[in-house]
Order: C-alpha cells, then sequence, then structure tokens
C-alpha cells in the first residue's frame, strides 16, 4: 500500500444523490452487463431456446402440428419469458439477498422502488434480445409469424409480470440454495408439461384441462393463437396470465423479506 | 459528551429484542459531529444490532434514535445520501468487478469522489477487475470501506472496519479515518480492537449486554491512574513489601513471576518497590511505571470469561 505517496483524496463531506431516473439507469445497465457477463444466465435465456427451436425444427424428432417452425417459435419464445423472468430473476436475486447485497444497496440513496424498476427494465431489455435472437433464428428457419403485434406484446407482458412476481416470491422467501434448485426444477418442469415444444394435446383430456391452467402454457398458447393462427387478444389466456401476475406480484409484495 | 441537537448520532433508552432476548436493552449514547466515536464491546454486546438500528435496517422495540436529527426509519429517504454505511461483511455481488460496483454506488451520489483514486489509496487499483468474490478478506473490507465513503457522506459507520486485515492494510484505514475526521466527517465505528479505539476515537462507548459500561475519551476512561510492573523469581513473599508500601497500594504477582503494584505510583514508591528488591537480593527486570491500558479498563468491566 502506497498511502504517504497518493493524491490526497477531497473527503470533506459534499452528499447529494443524483435524481431518481439517473439512479435506475445506471443500476439497470449494471445488471444488464452482469446478465450478459455471465455463462450459466446465457446458457438459460439464449442457447437452450435457440438449441431447442433449431434442433425440433430441422428435425422431425417431435410430430407437432402444423408446420413445425412456426408451432415452435411462439413456444421458446414463452420459455424465453420464463427463464429470463421467473428463474433468472429468482435465482440472482435470492443470492444477492443471500450475500447482503440487497442490504447494502438498501444503504445507498437507491430506493427500493427504484431497485425493482431497474430489475424490471433489466428483465424487459434482455427479453427483447431474446426476441430478436430467437425471431431472427426462427425467421431464418422459415417461421411465418402472423397476428397483430399489440397482442403479442401485451401477453409478453402479463407473462412476464406473472413470471417475475413468482421469481420474487421465492428469491425472497426461500434460502438461495432451495431458489436454485427450485427454481431450476421449475423450469425443467414447465418446459417438460407447459406446451413449450411438447403439445399439449398430448395429454390425457383431465391433465390437460390443468396444465392449460400454467402460466407457462396460457402463454405458450397464447403467443400461438395469435403468431400461428392470426387470433387477436386471446381471452382464456389473458385470463389465466391476468390471473397469475396478479396472485404472484401480490404474494411477493407481502412475503418478500429482504434479508 | 456533545449537547442535544448538535449530535451526529443520538440514541436513547433503545431496546431491541430477539425472541425474549434483549440484544439492546436500554442503550444510550450521543456520538458528536465531527467527531470519532467507537463502540468497544465483547461479540454479542449489542454493538452491531444498535448501529444497524440506526442504519435504518431494523426498527426499535423502544426508546429513541436521531440520525444527524433525523429518524433513520421515517427520513431514511433524506438520511440515506448523507450517510455512509460499512457492514461487517459482504454487501458486494460475489460475481461482480470490484472497481464497477464502486461505480455503480458512486453514480447514485451528486458529488461522488474519483473511484480511481479511490481504489488507488486503498490498494486495490490492480484489483479493480477481480470478481469481489476472489478478493482476500482483507481487500473485501477495503472494498468495502471505499464503498461507505464514495458519496462524500456526512457521517459513516463502520462495522468492525479492520477485522481480519493485516497490519499494513489496517494503518492504511486508520490513516483515512484520521482523513475523513480531519475532513469534518463523522465516523461511528465498532471494535474489538483496544488499540483502534485508543488511537482513533475522541470518545470511546463501552457497551456489553446491550448497555453502555463506560464511555469517555480514552485518556478519560484509563484515568490518571498509573502503575508498576517488574519481573523477578517467582513466588517472593508480598507481606514485607505491603507493609512497607503507603496505605491504599496494592501489590500481586500474576502471572508467577510478573509483579504488579498499583496505587499513587510516586518516586517514594518506587524507592520503596526497589528497595524490597534489594533487600530480596531480586534484580528486578523490566521495571516500568505505565498508565492503565484501555484494555485493562474493558478487561475490569467486561470480565475475563470468553463469550460465544
Amino acid at each position: 500500500m502506497t498511502a504517504t505517496t497518493t493524491p490526497p483524496l477531497d473527503l470533506a463531506p459534499a452528499p447529494g444523490a443524483v435524481p431518481l431516473p439517473r439512479m435506475i439507469a445506471a443500476q439497470t445497465g449494471y445488471e444488464v452487463r452482469g446478465l450478459l457477463r455471465n455463462g450459466e444466465q446465457l446458457l438459460l435465456t439464449l442457447i437452450i431456446p435457440v438449441v431447442l427451436l433449431t434442433l425440433f425444427s430441422a428435425t422431425s424428432l417431435l410430430d407437432l402440428p402444423g408446420r413445425r417452425v412456426d408451432f415452435l417459435a411462439p413456444g421458446v419464445l414463452a420459455l424465453a419469458v420464463m427463464s429470463t423472468a421467473f428463474t433468472g430473476q429468482a435465482i440472482g436475486t435470492g443470492f444477492e439477498r443471500r450475500y447482503g447485497v440487497l442490504k447494502r444497496l438498501g444503504a445507498t440513496p437507491l430506493p427500493r422502488a427504484g431497485l425493482i424498476a431497474a430489475k424490471t427494465l433489466t428483465v424487459v431489455l434482455v427479453e427483447a434480445l431474446q426476441a430478436v435472437v430467437i425471431g431472427g433464428v426462427a425467421l431464418a428457419l422459415g417461421w411465418h409469424p402472423h397476428g397483430d403485434p399489440l397482442s403479442v406484446l401485451v401477453l409478453l407482458l402479463l407473462g412476464t409480470a406473472a413470471f417475475s412476481g413468482f421469481g420474487l416470491l421465492m428469491a425472497g422467501t426461500l434460502r438461495a440454495e432451495a431458489t436454485l434448485a427450485a427454481a431450476n426444477l421449475v423450469y425443467i418442469l414447465l418446459l417438460a408439461v407447459g406446451g413449450v415444444v411438447f403439445p399439449l394435446d398430448k395429454f390425457p383430456g383431465g391433465v390437460r384441462s390443468a396444465l392449460e391452467l400454467l402460466p407457462i402454457s396460457a402463454l405458450a398458447d397464447g403467443l400461438r393463437q395469435v403468431l400461428q393462427h392470426g387470433a387477436s387478444l386471446p381471452g382464456k389466456p389473458l385470463l389465466v396470465l391476468a390471473v397469475w401476475a396478479v396472485a404472484g406480484l401480490a404474494l411477493a409484495a407481502r412475503f418478500f423479506r429482504w434479508e | 459528551m456533545a449537547p442535544p441537537g448538535d449530535c451526529a448520532v443520538e440514541i436513547d433508552a433503545l431496546v431491541k429484542r430477539y425472541g425474549g432476548v434483549a440484544a439492546v436493552d436500554g442503550l444510550s449514547l450521543r456520538a458528536g459531529r465531527g467527531e470519532v466515536t467507537a463502540l468497544l464491546g465483547p461479540n454479542g454486546a449489542g454493538k452491531t444490532t444498535a448501529i444497524e438500528i440506526c442504519e435504518g435496517f431494523r426498527r426499535a422495540d423502544g426508546g429513541t434514535v436521531r440520525v444527524l436529527g433525523l429518524d433513520p426509519a421515517a427520513d431514511a429517504r433524506a438520511l440515506k445520501p448523507r450517510v455512509g454505511v460499512m457492514p461487517q461483511s459482504g454487501g458486494v455481488p460475489g460475481t461482480a468487478k470490484a472497481g464497477e460496483f464502486l461505480k455503480l454506488v458512486a453514480s447514485f451520489h451528486a458529488a461522488p469522489l474519483d473511484t480511481g483514486a479511490l481504489l488507488e489509496r486503498l490498494g486495490l487499483t490492480e484489483h479493480a477487475r477481480t470478481a469481489f468474490r476472489r478478493l482476500s478478506g482483507g481487500q473485501q473490507q477495503r472494498l468495502s470501506l471505499a464503498v461507505a465513503i464514495v458519496g462524500r457522506p456526512e457521517l459513516v459507520f463502520l462495522d468492525e472496519p479492520t477485522t481480519g486485515l493485516d497490519p499494513q492494510a489496517r494503518h492504511a484505514t486508520w490513516e483515512l479515518v484520521a482523513e475523513l475526521r480531519a475532513a469534518g466527517v463523522s465516523v461511528v465505528l465498532t471494535t474489538h480492537y483496544m488499540e483502534e479505539a485508543e488511537r482513533l476515537a475522541d470518545r470511546v462507548v463501552i457497551v456489553d449486554h446491550g448497555r453502555v459500561v463506560a464511555e469517555g475519551s480514552p485518556a478519560e476512561l484509563t484515568g490518571a491512574e498509573r502503575q508498576l510492573r517488574f519481573r523477578a523469581r517467582p513466588g517472593l513473599g508480598l507481606d514485607e513489601l505491603l507493609t512497607a508500601l503507603p496505605a491504599g497500594s496494592a501489590a500481586k504477582e500474576s502471572p508467577a513471576g510478573h509483579y504488579l503494584v498499583e496505587g499513587d505510583v510516586r518516586p517514594e514508591l518506587l524507592a520503596t518497590v526497589t528497595a524490597w528488591c534489594a533487600s530480596n537480593g531480586v534484580l528486578a527486570e523490566d521495571l516500568r511505571i505505565e498508565r492503565r491500558t484501555l484494555e485493562d479498563v474493558f478487561l475490569e468491566l467486561t470480565g475475563r470469561e470468553l463469550r460465544a
């Protein structure tokens, strides 16, 4: 340490916070950079969805209704939303809580609402990146999307709200290790039984009706109704997602513990 | 003691319970503006709990706390930019690069310190791009200190700032605390290290079982009282010495071969002791007259039994 040779620091108090939007922008930039550098996160958010899309579009491993890529692209978009808003957010925030990062940020001028806003913006930005990559790969595989962009946007936002609510609920209540295990388990289960790549009509009728109430099935089905079949604002998927979103965000707001 | 209203921190009859147990049990103290106040106490004394209530992280079960004249819970928004916090450990994402996290916190503040200069000052320049979890314990501590002061606060809380630091890093931290004080920043720190409290603090508050057991400047706490120590062969009979010493003096052997004489240490007393040594054919080694240390005071007040 060369404390005596370094220039003096002006330690005289000069406290003050920058305006809230600037704090949120700084925190968002920091979180996005962190995510893009994190290999496990990229595997979850980009590599797995692109591999599933490519593998099952380019091969006839799965017996899918209609053109394979037209069935798969909406399901993989739904998976991308779940991976970022739920799995990635639950694990990341769970470990931040465990290591006292949330508490430490709580001692800075960034208010909690600002931190939540930054985390939400981060999720939305990463999802936009996922949509561009997945959409690009799907188009290259011959995808012909239909439907109006507004319906797609509403479905994606409601899905994001639902998954974020439950991701934060898990991160804010369970131990970080438990969140890591549970979030990955839920991801795999919902990937398997949520109509992402495996069509729900392969399941028996009763089971199928229950599975259709899952947020991932509602999002995948809703996106398919719009992008594959040209529907506009599909009622049942939107209703299911809205219920999950309200429940998840309300529970997270009630039970989230910061440390 | 600083007058009310001119305090960086003012705690009155603070109570905080966990389960049925009071971690803080009627603690009152004042930390003056522009001063360094050290909370000294054994593990579990309630120091961290008291500090965390001041930082707004915990709610009190009783009593009042004012920080820079404000309520740490109700006025949190106004206080955060003015108060720097260094928690006991962690608080930085393990994967974050050291310099990046410091820059993030700096970016929340209107007139932050230059992060490059701060890192250099704390010997962290070459670790700016290292992930936090790969830093050594001492480097993590220093980064945490940097994060606490980067916003140029009026008041900083440092919870055990030098625990786990090597001597060089400890001295660099002490220098920085002294500079913060010179620049007019109020500092409240907790520590186990007597030397740290003795060197840095204007006021030392000794806390045990959630209460203040003594407070004052290091000089006030150690008092004007002197004592005389020497080494000699073990098992010397002290009765003869005790009768020769002035009333109110005490002499004991602890541990074996180490003798301690307490009382009004004047030249006459020294002469009495050396005369007694001579009559016993003893050469007193390492004979010295010293003030009580803060450690003596501390152990006297908080006992010698080990704490969990």
